[in-house]
């Protein structure tokens, strides 16, 4: 077994890392993690596994770019309410959501989007995140519950 | 609503060509795009051009399953391979212009990787036949140094991995019928009879 051309690795998991990068970062900051995680990716990718699961690969690598631009933009380690305007990403149309994920505490909305937008099992997020299953399991139905109670909230 | 995630749409049509666009600049900057490629059209099918940095590597036929072509790719060159269709710009030109007549000859650099020994010295010998003129596999192999080689002038041609830049096309059987070819007979006599007709 080989690994594939990297391009079907950006036309298969482009999308999804995208949308865990909107959820761990906001819209605006999205799209830098998303290049410096994709970078990072062909850069190493020569050396990857090609039994390793892809998907859980690509969000590691996502977590850690998410880390240093919370790091790198901002003191506090989760940025309430600023948003920076950049004019190469427009909104989505979902900045509200956006919004309401960064509100979660980190363990949470990381399970949150694991799950929910890249769709990987529990037992893959606990790696990610270094604790058990059932930790992961209930960070994820946490943050679920807090979520539809501020979004739905603020959307109405 | 349970899902709050269930209106998000699957795929950000804008994004995606905005952040592939960043990447394939990001990678070339950082010398990580190992091969790029891209494909167009042509009056014998879709043409797929991939390129290193030493130049053109493959230029393969749709008959040869483009995914298979670039999973060999991956295999023998290397996995860092990014659609990037400016890094062929050149020669995707000049197969317009030769495609249209108003060219008969390819100024490209090639990368001759996916080919060595024999079958690489028979390329070479390829590219001195001259457009609209052929030649026969017993004359290739005897200008490749060979004679008695008739039947591997055979494989280095079916096994080309330029075609069409390395005019494979141009070589014949000795009884004048077209012979096989890589994009298949039909693509070869098409082929012919532009050069015949221009020339």
């Amino acid at each position: 077994m080989s690994l594939p051309p990297f391009e079907q690795v950006v036309e298969t998991h482009g999308p999804t890392v995208l949308r865990v990068c909107r959820a761990m970062l906001g819209h605006h900051e999205a799209e830098d993690a998303w290049s410096e995680t994709f970078i990072a990716a062909l850069r190493a990718y020569p050396e990857l596994d090609p039994h390793a699961n892809v998907e859980a690969w690509l969000v590691t690598i996502a977590k850690r770019k998410a880390i240093d631009q919370h790091r790198s933009s901002a003191r506090t380690p989760i940025p309430a309410v600023e948003l920076p305007e950049t004019a190469e990403s427009p909104s989505d149309g979902y900045d509200d959501l956006w919004t309401a994920m960064k509100s979660l505490p980190a363990q949470q909305r990381e399970a949150v989007a694991y799950h929910h937008l890249a769709g990987l099992p529990y037992a893959e997020i606990a790696e990610i995140l270094g604790n058990s299953e059932a930790a992961a399991r209930r960070a994820s139905a946490d943050g679920m519950k807090k979520l539809r109670a501020i979004y739905q909230g603020a959307s109405r | 609503m349970n899902n709050v995630f269930a209106a998000l749409p699957e795929f950000d049509a804008d994004a995606s060509r905005r952040l592939h666009a960043r990447l394939v600049a990001a990678a070339t900057d950082s010398g990580l795009l190992d091969v790029a490629y891209r494909t167009v059209d042509s009056p014998v099918g879709a043409l797929l051009l991939a390129a290193t940095d030493e130049g053109i590597v493959r230029v393969a036929f749709d008959c040869e399953n483009h995914d298979d072509v670039l999973a060999a790719l991956a295999d023998r060159v290397s996995p860092r391979i990014l659609r990037a269709p400016a890094r062929l710009d050149a020669v995707a030109r000049q197969l317009d212009e030769y495609f249209a007549g108003r060219r008969s000859a390819f100024d490209v650099v090639l990368d001759f990787r996916l080919s060595a020994g024999f079958r690489r010295a028979v390329l070479e010998q390829l590219r001195t036949i001259g457009y609209g003129k052929t030649a026969s596999y017993a004359q290739v192999a005897e200008q490749a140094g060979n004679p008695k080689a008739v039947r591997a002038v055979g494989t280095a041609c079916a096994l080309n991995p330029l075609p069409l830049v390395v005019p494979c096309h141009r070589v014949v059987r000795s009884d004048g019928a077209a012979g096989n070819y890589r994009g298949g007979t039909q693509a070869k006599l098409t082929l012919l009879a532009l050069e015949a007709r221009q020339r």
